[in-house]
């Protein structure tokens, strides 16, 4: 059953099949006809909807209309394969549009075959039984009613963090289901947070009218239907919000949405224009809207680029360039040496991903407690939010232990290193464990901005030394960078690998250069921000003045997250191995060695926190832009800053390039996107540096084909 | 057995040493589906037939608290894959027990659950258990008849069994030659009044109300619904199956007319001490009196139901008059045949399986068992006059099983009643 066609854009479409089939309703209640969306596959391979599976599923449900008609069928319910309803529309579909009419044609045929399910003339079910996100939850949507399986893994319309809006159905039926509010959460909020709709949740704000347990869901949702059909149950629908709840709304959003994405990105704006046109359009006027509304994003390189994203992280499960993990070593009990801040997390994370006894080490007793106690607090706090399970955190808990005797680390199979930055210090750390551990124990070194190599360089065996680098905070950082050292064998590289697989992190392999990607390119922002600002650019411009580009917080937010001696340390570090092109800052010594807090309380939750002017003074006073500044060239306004950030990045990417820190440009995308932060809508950063014209005017070439993350030339 | 004397300090009542009374309070089942790869249930795992049908029957009696059940017993004859890793245990997890209640798996081929119904009671009645959950399943499309079976060679050696009793068919045909009087045309006759009488008992809704609807899926055809029995064939005549092949044995008797097709299915009952069934307000569709298992040579099992009626009728003290309703699994027509002509009820006896049986709805073999109680508790209802019924099957490799039961609806009956309208 399973099988693919060629799509009108040459690629191949993996059809999702509309399976219909006849269920007798209990007590002759008539019959049912069932849709099954089903693309043949297993679960590893989610349903998706294409124009091939749409037009499956048009034909399917006016055969179903017509049988409606004739009296033959009483209700029509749509369900899919186990655990999907549907993933959505083909996104690599969408991606691979290449005219404007093509993507107006791909949003009418969504709307042709779901606005069936409006005009079936009996009344139509979705029995939501596994995911259903994007275009697949918009087929629940689009019936009259709606039941879902406790255990259905998601709900939601991620569609505004893919730079696209819930264009089939979804803008206009969703505030009117639940609410302009909570229209926001599900169109906006939820996707920019990753989080979609668990069952209950999705049940409480009305998203859904019913919810039955998974061992007997289609059962117990055919008898559900069967009293909504008899007029026994009849599902709850709202009132429309009055106007002014409705205006005020949407008028509130809009201002969040200029405060925390500026106007970097379309969609999120497009979602919103539909949702303050929903109460008042017409069904028929509406659903043009967000066909409209389709077929520009569709045609935008912020959409492009948020599908070259998606794949990219998506992909990043599979390490490119990984060695052949048979060489990995198994691992049974791992060492921390250190019990700072980072080692406490890194030990607790093994613990509870790879199961094993982790120890941790340090110098006296103190730091042991203090880094046991870090462990012992986070899972207490996790197991009281209902966040681990009380057996899982007893687990972690008991095989967690703390020495001061490095000799304990003996019988370790992998020793991580996390103890502070200073080379002389890590050296001797290696050299103490090369006297202890066993032959081929790998010994790993969690530096972010120190020479791997350098630190082997005196061991017996370099070889066994890789870099697995973590970033704070280690629970919830997806990114891990892989350092392959000068020596580091592939047994070391692997073992490496298979670590970061088991702790559900992203790795990506980087040669040993100073800051790898992520330090390397967001200490560089943080420099050319400050260097700006010593220059004379107020505090104020400079802090905004990266705002076009939708990165997650304003410049010194993301010193005060980082912390501003470390940004220091690793900006002073950078400059020593890199040169002046990460620059000097008194200003910024000033504040670390003051300890000055650069940046005032954020005005509301989830709002950034903007710089606090009282740091202008440490730098000299703001100068008038395009004036000679400090340094003697001319004061940068917020758009000079911007070019002088991008030009810098462009300059350096194409010296990681030259230096192959990493095997291709979509690395570096992958490493900014989960270590940064750095928004699909950018593509990471070279889709972004390639369409503003950056690469082709500072390196004299892209730094990806065209058409790859962005809307290919002449074709749009 | 012994009992333990009470340790000297402790103050802990002693167990009840009065026996029980036991009732059948209700079961269901899944619709019975052809064991063929294009049969309904086909797709379905077993232990997903058994967990859909155990829902259904606890959303039935929401006055039972999950926690007092007590054990939770499943058959299956093939006892791997889907049927296996003790059924009674993850069946119940399955299904959302909590995991204090335990559960185990049975096997007793064909009286599977007929076994797990009177090895439970047999708890409530020392008082062991409170309430039980007892049924069993039988997915044949999945797990053909002794599949990966490893017979003992002393079998053969030592002519312990023929080997051809191991086909019950075979067997069937054996019980042809010793009652030479059951021929092949009363065995039609009955097979065609059996399928009757089922299509008669669906259009009565006297079958209907224990089917459990089961969400089927097709990778072919998607998701469906199964229910109703996929089996029957209500249009079956005595011309029209009277040509058919006899595949056990060249010009033998037992055709597939005659005989119970391969089936997949499951079923499950709730069973109650009689005063634990009054404090949980749980209605006693039935009292247990007696039950017996015998067995007899393995080449003719079918004529097991006889000795184990003999036995259970002497264990309650009743003789085969006392019996108002018979549910007898029909394996094959020739062995119903040949249990009611010893007893010298005619082939065509209105107290006989009143909604037909296993040759028109199926026999999934561990499951039939608690179809007949089923059944069985169902007529009572519908019969106050009928104090006594049995139920009583046939078993492989040479045993029968019966279980005698009495009617709560009958003015006389003896067994536990409410307390609020005892003396």
């Amino acid at each position: 059953m399973a099988e693919t066609t060629q799509t009108s854009q040459g690629r191949t479409e993996r059809v999702t099949h509309s399976l219909v089939r006849d269920v007798a309703l209990p007590d002759g209640g008539g019959t049912l006809a069932l849709v099954t969306l089903d693309n043949g596959l297993d679960h590893t391979k989610p349903s998706t909807l294409g124009p091939e599976g749409l037009a499956e599923l048009t034909a399917a449900l006016r055969a179903l209309q017509q049988r409606a008609a004739a009296g033959e069928i009483v209700g029509v319910g749509v369900t899919g394969k186990p655990y999907f309803l549907a993933a959505g529309a083909d996104l690599l579909g969408v991606g691979a549009v290449t005219s404007r009419e093509q993507a107006l044609e791909l949003g009418r045929s969504g709307h042709t075959a779901y606005e069936l399910l409006h005009t079936m003339g009996v009344p139509t079910f979705a029995f939501v039984n596994g995911l259903a996100l994007g275009g697949g939850l918009e087929v629940a949507l689009n019936c009259d009613y709606r039941s879902v399986a406790s255990d259905a893994a998601a709900l939601g319309l991620p569609e505004t963090g893919l730079g696209l809006v819930p264009g089939w159905g979804g803008a206009y039926l969703v505030p009117r289901l639940v609410g302009i509010e909570k229209a926001v959460d599900v169109l906006l909020t939820r996707p920019a947070a990753n989080k979609p709709f668990k069952p209950a949740e999705a049940l409480e704000i009305g998203l859904v009218d019913e919810l039955f347990e998974a061992a007997d869901f289609l059962e117990r949702s055919v008898d559900w239907a069967a009293r909504v059909l008899r007029g026994e149950v009849t599902p709850a629908r709202r009132e429309l919000d009055p106007q002014p709840v409705w205006d005020a709304v949407v008028h509130a959003t809009r201002e969040r949405l200029d405060a925390v994405i500026h106007g970097s990105r379309p969609a999120p704006y497009r979602a919103l224009d539909l949702l303050a046109g929903a109460r008042t359009a017409s069904r028929e006027e509406a659903f043009a809207a967000e066909d409209e509304a389709l077929a520009d994003l569709i045609m935008s390189d912020e959409m492009r680029a948020s599908v070259y994203a998606f794949q990219l992280t998506s992909s990043g499960k599979k390490p490119k360039g990984a060695p052949d993990k048979r060489l990995a070593r198994p691992v049974t009990r791992v060492g921390i040496v250190g019990a700072g801040l980072m080692a406490a997390q890194i030990a607790l994370l093994v613990s509870q991903r790879l199961g094993v006894p982790v120890v941790m080490r340090d110098l006296d007793t103190e730091r042991v407690e203090k880094g046991l106690g870090f462990v012992r607090s986070t899972v207490d706090k996790l197991v009281a939010r209902g966040r681990m399970k009380p057996e899982v955190g007893d687990r972690i808990v008991a095989s967690v232990s703390g020495t001061t005797e490095i000799t304990d680390l003996a019988s370790c199979d992998v020793v991580i290193e996390a103890v502070t930055e200073v080379m002389g210090l890590k050296k001797k750390v290696f050299a103490e464990l090369e006297e202890i551990v066993g032959e081929d124990t790998v010994l790993a070194t969690n530096t972010s901005a120190l020479s791997i190599t350098e630190m082997a360089a005196d061991l017996r065996h370099p070889e066994r030394v890789v870099g697995i680098h973590f970033f704070n905070p280690v629970a919830q950082m997806p990114l891990v960078e892989v350092v392959n050292a000068e020596h580091t064998s592939d047994e070391a590289l692997a073992t490496a690998f298979a670590i970061t697989k088991s702790l559900r992190k992203t790795a990506v392999l980087v040669a040993d250069r100073p800051g790898f990607v992520v330090n390397r390119l967001l200490v560089l922002v943080m420099g050319k921000v400050v260097e700006a600002v010593e220059n004379g650019t107020s505090v104020e411009v400079a802090d905004t003045a990266l705002a076009p580009l939708g990165f997650p917080m304003p410049t010194f937010e993301l010193f005060d997250l980082v912390g501003p001696a470390v940004g220091l340390h690793v900006l002073t570090s950078l400059r020593e191995d890199l040169g002046d092109r990460f620059p000097r800052s008194a200003g910024l010594e000033k504040i670390v060695a003051d300890g000055t807090r650069v940046v005032l309380d954020a005005p509301g939750r989830g709002l950034p926190k903007p710089v606090d002017p009282a740091i202008q003074g440490v730098f000299g006073e703001a100068l008038p832009a395009g004036t000679e500044g400090r340094a003697g060239t001319p004061v940068l306004d917020a758009a000079g800053v911007l070019d002088s950030v991008l030009t810098a990045l462009t300059v350096e990417i194409g010296h990681m390039l030259d230096e192959q820190v990493v095997s291709d440009p979509s690395q570096i995308d992958l490493c900014m996107i989960l270590g940064a932060g750095w928004g699909f809508h950018t593509g990471g950063i070279t889709p972004y540096l390639d369409r503003t014209g950056y690469s082709e005017r500072v390196l004299g070439r892209r730094l990806l084909p065209d058409g790859v993350a962005n809307v290919p030339g002449g074709s749009a | 057995m012994t009992v333990a004397p009470q340790a000297p300090g402790t103050t802990r009542d002693p167990a009840p040493r009065a026996l029980r009374d036991v009732v059948f309070v209700e079961g269901v089942r899944t619709p019975f589906g052809k064991a063929k790869a294009d049969g309904l249930l086909a797709e379905t795992r077993a232990d997903d037939l058994v967990v859909k049908a155990l829902r259904e029957l606890l959303r039935r009696h929401p006055g039972l608290p999950l926690d007092r059940i007590d054990e939770v017993a499943i058959a299956a004859t093939t006892q791997q894959g889907d049927q296996g890793l003790t059924l009674g245990r993850t069946v119940g997890l399955l299904a959302g027990l909590p995991h204090s209640v335990p559960g185990y798996a049975i096997d007793r081929m064909c009286a599977g659950a007929m076994t797990a119904v009177t090895t439970t009671a047999s708890s409530i009645a020392v008082g062991a258990s409170d309430v039980v959950v007892a049924g069993g399943v039988e997915h044949m499309g999945r797990h053909p008849m002794g599949l990966d079976a490893d017979p003992n060679p002393r079998f053969l050696a030592e002519k312990l069994v023929d080997p051809a009793a191991l086909n019950m068919g075979v067997t069937a045909e054996n019980l042809h030659d010793k009652f030479p009087h059951l021929t092949k045309e009363r065995a039609d006759a009955y097979a065609v009044d059996t399928q009757a009488k089922y299509a008669k008992a669906v259009a009565n809704g006297d079958i209907g109300p224990e089917i459990v609807p089961v969400a089927v899926r097709s990778t072919e055809q998607g998701w469906g619904l199964a229910t109703a029995d996929e089996l029957p064939r209500p249009s079956t005549t005595v011309e029209g199956i009277a040509g058919l092949k006899t595949p056990f044995r060249p010009g033998g008797r037992v055709t597939a007319g005659n005989a119970s097709p391969l089936t997949d299915g499951a079923t499950v009952s709730l069973l109650a001490a009689g005063e634990t069934a009054d404090e949980l307000g749980l209605p006693a569709a039935m009292r247990m009196v007696s039950y017996a298992f015998a067995g007899v040579p393995a080449e003719i099992m079918g004529y097991g139901p006889v000795p184990a009626t003999d036995k259970a009728l002497a264990k309650a003290g009743l003789s085969i008059d006392d019996i108002g309703l018979f549910e007898i699994n029909e394996a094959f027509a020739v062995q119903v045949l040949s249990f009611l002509d010893h007893y010298g009820i005619a082939d065509d006896d209105e107290r006989v399986n009143r909604y037909g049986g296993a040759i028109a709805v199926g026999h999934p073999l561990a499951s039939s068992g608690v179809r007949l109680m089923t059944q069985l508790a169902r007529q009572f209802a519908q019969h106050p006059e009928v104090r006594y019924g049995i139920t009583t099957m046939c078993v492989g490799l040479g045993q029968g099983g019966t279980v005698i039961w009495e009617n709560p609806h009958h003015a006389d009956y003896s067994g536990h009643v409410p307390a609020t309208t005892e003396g």
